[in-house]
C-alpha cells in the first residue's frame, strides 16, 4: 500500500502549458463557494467600480470647475450624475461591505465557511451581473443622444420624470432592472451572513461575545432585509407602470410622485445607515487594536447599533420636507430623525473613550479611523441641522446636502473601508501594504476631501442648486467651485496611490505572518492567507478576545467579562 | 494564580446549541418579503377610491372557496410535516398532494376570477388605478403560491422517486414555513382587497 501513489486533484502537473494554468485559476474564481474568494471578488469589483465611479465624480467636477464650461455635454453630464450615485452605493457600497462581511464573519465566529455557500456564489454573481447589466447601458440600445442609454434620471429617479412620457428609450429601464437584480443578490447576502452569524458560531461564542463587526454585520443585514425589498416592489411597480401601462405613478390617472418619493425614501434612508454600520464594525475592531484596550462599552456599542437600526426605519421623509406635509408630520420627522443623534452620540463617545489613556499606534488604518470618528461628527452635526424642517426648506437640494451626505459616505463610509483594507490586506493576501505609500494615500486623500467637502457646504448655503449643468458667472460660486474641483483631483491621486499600493505590496510587501498587528480577534490565529477550511480545529472561546486569552494566560480576559 | 480554576463553567460544552440555519435563513426570507407585501399594500390601500374612471372594487366577488382551500392547505401540509416527522412516508406522500392541489384549486379560481374581470367586466391593469393596483398585489400573490407550487413539486418528485426520508424532516419543516407564509399573507390581502376595500 505504501508505495502506490494516488492522483490528487487539483495537483500541479509540470508538463501544462501557461495558458491552461491561467485557465484553470481563473476557472477556479468562477466556480469558487470559498466565502473567502467570494470576499475578496466583492471588494475588487467594489474597487473597480470605485475607480469607474470616482472618474465619474472627476468628469462632473472639471464640468463645474469653471462658468459656462462644456466639458461634457448636458445629456452625457445627467447620466454621469445618476451614473455616480447608482454606482457608489450599489456597486461599491453594497458590494464592499458584503465583501468584507463574507471574509470575516466566518473567520471572526471561528466557522469554517458561510452558511449557504452556494447560495453566497449565486448572490455574488447576481450583484455582479446587475452591475455590469448597468454599465453594459453606456453601449446597449439606441441612446437617444449617441451616448448608449445610460439611466439619467438622477439615483432617486423621481416620478412623474421616469413614466414612459418623459423617459423614453431604455435609460429608466436599465436603472431599475439593473437594481432589482442586484437588490436579489444583496437579499440573498443578507440572508446568508444572519444564518451565518447565527447558526455557525464555534463553541463558546455566544452572541455578546461576537466581535462588534460580526454584530454590525448581522444588523446591517437584518437592516438590508427590510430596506432593499421596498426599493425593489417600488421598482418592480415602476416597471409595471412601464411596460404594461398601470399607473402607480401616473399622475394624469389619480396616480401619486410623492408615493414614489415615500417609497424610494422608505427603502434610501436606512440605506445610508446599511453603509454607514459595517464601517462602525470596522472601526471597532481597528481602534481598539490600535490603542491597546479593550473597546470601550461593548453591550453599549451593540445596543446602539440595534437602536439606529431601529430609529433609521422611521426617519425617511426627511428627505421630502419640502414637498408640504402636514406640520404633525414635519415634527414627527424632525423629532425622529434627531432621535438618531443619541446612539451614534453612544458610539462616538465610546470609539473616544476607547482611544483615551490607549498606548495609541498611528498605523495607516488608524489614521483613517481616526479621520473617521471626527468627520462623522461633523457629518452628525450637519445632519441634526438639515433635521431641522425651517433649516431644510431653505437648503433643500443644495450642495450643503451635497456636502452632509459625502461626509458621511466618504468621510465616514470610505474612510472606514480605506482602514479595513490596510488593516486586513495582510490577512487576504499575506503581504503588509506599505506604510509609507499609506501615509501618503491617507494625507493626501484627507487633505483632497476636506478642501472638497468643506467647500462644498459654503456653496450651499451661497444657494448653488445640486444637479445644474453649469452655472452663471456672476453668482460668485466660481472660486469655490474651483477649489472644490481641486480637492477632487487631490483625492484622485490619493485612490491611485492606493491601487498602486495594493499592487506593489502584493508583490513585494513585507510577508504578513498569522498576526500582523497584535490583534484578538479569531482570524489572526490562523496563517495569512487562510487555507480553504479555515481552522484546522474548530476553536473554542472563553471571551470576546480570544488571542488575547491565548497570548496572556495568566490574565484571560474571560475572568473579568460576565 | 492561574493554578486556581475557574470555578464558574464558562460554557457547558453538550449544551452547545444552534438554531437551524435553513430556519432561520426561510424566517429571513419571509422577513424580506413581508417588506415587499407591505409596499403593495400599502400601494392598495392608498390607492383606493382614487380611480379617476373606470370600473371599482364593487365588481368583486368575495373568494370564499379559494380562500377554505388556501387556508386548508395549511392544515394539511402541517399533518405532511408530522408524518413525515413520524416516518410515515405514504401518508407524508398523501397529505403534501392533497397540499399541491389545494394550491392549484387556488389558482384556478383566480384565473376564473380574472377572466370574468377581463372579459365581462374590462378590468386590465391598464384600465384604471384600480386594476393596476388589484392586479399588482392579487398577482404578487399569485406568483409567490405558483414558487411555493413548484418547490412543493419538486418535493413530491423527489418522494415519488423514493428520496424523501424521516431524515429530511427538517429541510421539509423549512419549505412549509414559506407555505405557511404564503397563506398567512393571502389572510392580509384578502382582508384588505375584499374586506376593507370592497
Amino acid at each position: 500500500m505504501a508505495d502506490q501513489t494516488f492522483p490528487l486533484p487539483g495537483t500541479l502537473d509540470a508538463s501544462r502549458s501557461r495558458g491552461a494554468a491561467l485557465l484553470e485559476w481563473l476557472h477556479s474564481w468562477v466556480v469558487t463557494v470559498d466565502h473567502k474568494k467570494l470576499g475578496i471578488l466583492y471588494i475588487a469589483y467594489a474597487l473597480v467600480f470605485l475607480l469607474v465611479a470616482g472618474a465619474e465624480a472627476i468628469a462632473i467636477r472639471i464640468q463645474l470647475a469653471i462658468p459656462h464650461n462644456h466639458f461634457l455635454s448636458p445629456e452625457l453630464y445627467n447620466e454621469f450624475f445618476t451614473m455616480h450615485g447608482t454606482t457608489m452605493v450599489f456597486l461599491v457600497g453594497m458590494t464592499i461591505i458584503f465583501g468584507f462581511g463574507n471574509y470575516l464573519v466566518p473567520l471572526m465566529i471561528g466557522a469554517r465557511d458561510m452558511a449557504f455557500p452556494r447560495l453566497n456564489a449565486f448572490s455574488f454573481w447576481m450583484s455582479a451581473f446587475g452591475g455590469l447589466f448597468l454599465y453594459f447601458s453606456f453601449i446597449g440600445g439606441f441612446g437617444l443622444y449617441g451616448m448608449g442609454s445610460a439611466p439619467d434620471v438622477t439615483w432617486w429617479a423621481y416620478a412623474p420624470l421616469t413614466a414612459k412620457a418623459f423617459s423614453p428609450g431604455h435609460n429608466t429601464d436599465y436603472w431599475a432592472l439593473a437594481l432589482i437584480v442586484m437588490g436579489f443578490g444583496t437579499l440573498g447576502a443578507a440572508i446568508n451572513t444572519l444564518a451565518t452569524a447565527f447558526s455557525m458560531r464555534c463553541r463558546g461564542m455566544t452572541l455578546l461575545r461576537m466581535p462588534l463587526f460580526v454584530w454590525l454585520m448581522v444588523v446591517t443585514s437584518g437592516l438590508t432585509l427590510i430596506t432593499i425589498t421596498p426599493l425593489t416592489a417600488a421598482q418592480v411597480m415602476l416597471i409595471i407602470d412601464r411596460y404594461l401601462g398601470a399607473h402607480f405613478f401616473d399622475t394624469q390617472a389619480g396616480g401619486s410622485a410623492t408615493v414614489w418619493m415615500h417609497f424610494f425614501w422608505i427603502f434610501g434612508h436606512p440605506e445610508v445607515y446599511v453603509l454607514i454600520l459595517p464601517a462602525f464594525g470596522i472601526a471597532s475592531e481597528v481602534i481598539p487594536v490600535f490603542s491597546r484596550k479593550a473597546i470601550f462599552g461593548y453591550p453599549a456599542m451593540v445596543a446602539a447599533s440595534v437602536g439606529i437600526a431601529f430609529v433609521s426605519t422611521s426617519v425617511w421623509a426627511h428627505h421630502m420636507f419640502t414637498i408640504g406635509m402636514t406640520s404633525v408630520s414635519n415634527s414627527f420627522f424632525v423629532l425622529s430623525t434627531m432621535t438618531v443623534g443619541i446612539p451614534t452620540g453612544i458610539k462616538i463617545f465610546n470609539w473616544v473613550a476607547t482611544m483615551w489613556g490607549g498606548k495609541i499606534r498611528f498605523a495607516t488604518p488608524m489614521l483613517f479611523c481616526t479621520a473617521f470618528v471626527f468627520q462623522f461628527l461633523c457629518a452628525g452635526l450637519t445632519g441634526i441641522m438639515l433635521a431641522s424642517a425651517p433649516w431644510n426648506w431653505q437648503l433643500h437640494n443644495s450642495y450643503f446636502v451635497i456636502a452632509h451626505f459625502h461626509y458621511t459616505l466618504t468621510g465616514s463610509f470610505v474612510f472606514c473601508m480605506f482602514a479595513g483594507i490596510y488593516y486586513w490586506y495582510p490577512k487576504f493576501t499575506g503581504r503588509i501594504l506599505s506604510e509609507k505609500l499609506g501615509k501618503w494615500h491617507f494625507w493626501l486623500f484627507f487633505i483632497g476631501f476636506h478642501v472638497t467637502f468643506d467647500t462644498m457646504h459654503f456653496l450651499g448655503i451661497m444657494g448653488m442648486p445640486r444637479s445644474i449643468y453649469t452655472y452663471e458667472p456672476d453668482r460668485g460660486w466660481n472660486t469655490l467651485n474651483f477649489i472644490v474641483s481641486a480637492g477632487g483631483i487631490v483625492q484622485a491621486i490619493a485612490v491611485l496611490i492606493l491601487v498602486w499600493n495594493m499592487v506593489d505590496s502584493y508583490l513585494h510587501g513585507p510577508v504578513a505572518g498569522n498576526d500582523p498587528w497584535d490583534a484578538w480577534t479569531l482570524e489572526w490565529s490562523i496563517p495569512s492567507p487562510p487555507p480553504a477550511y479555515n481552522f484546522a480545529t474548530e476553536p473554542v472561546v472563553r471571551s470576546r478576545r480570544p488571542l488575547w486569552d491565548l497570548k496572556h494566560p495568566n490574565d484571560p480576559d474571560w475572568k473579568y467579562e460576565r | 494564580m492561574s493554578a486556581i480554576p475557574n470555578p464558574i463553567p464558562i460554557f457547558a460544552d453538550e449544551n452547545w446549541r444552534l438554531p437551524s440555519r435553513g430556519r432561520v435563513a426561510m424566517f429571513c426570507l419571509i422577513i424580506g418579503e413581508s417588506a415587499i407585501f407591505t409596499i403593495f399594500v400599502v400601494a392598495y390601500i392608498y390607492y383606493i377610491g382614487r380611480s379617476a374612471y373606470g370600473p371599482t372594487p364593487q365588481i368583486l366577488d368575495v373568494p370564499w372557496f379559494n380562500t377554505v382551500c388556501l387556508l386548508s392547505s395549511s392544515i394539511t401540509i402541517m399533518f405532511a410535516e408530522r408524518a413525515i416527522e413520524h416516518g410515515r412516508i405514504r401518508i407524508f406522500a398523501a397529505f403534501w398532494a392533497l397540499t399541491m392541489l389545494l394550491g392549484i384549486v387556488f389558482l384556478a379560481g383566480t384565473a376564473i376570477e380574472w377572466k370574468r374581470l377581463i372579459y365581462t367586466d374590462g378590468l386590465t391593469i391598464r384600465t384604471n388605478l384600480f386594476g393596476t393596483t388589484f392586479y399588482s398585489l392579487v398577482g404578487l400573490h399569485a406568483t409567490h403560491v405558483i414558487v411555493g407550487l413548484l418547490m412543493l413539486s419538486l418535493v413530491m418528485i423527489f418522494t415519488l422517486a423514493g428520496r424523501v426520508e424521516q431524515r429530511h424532516t427538517e429541510r421539509i419543516q423549512v419549505l412549509s414555513l414559506y407555505w405557511h407564509f404564503v397563506d398567512a399573507v393571502w389572510v392580509v390581502v384578502f382582508t384588505v382587497v375584499y374586506m376593507l376595500g370592497k
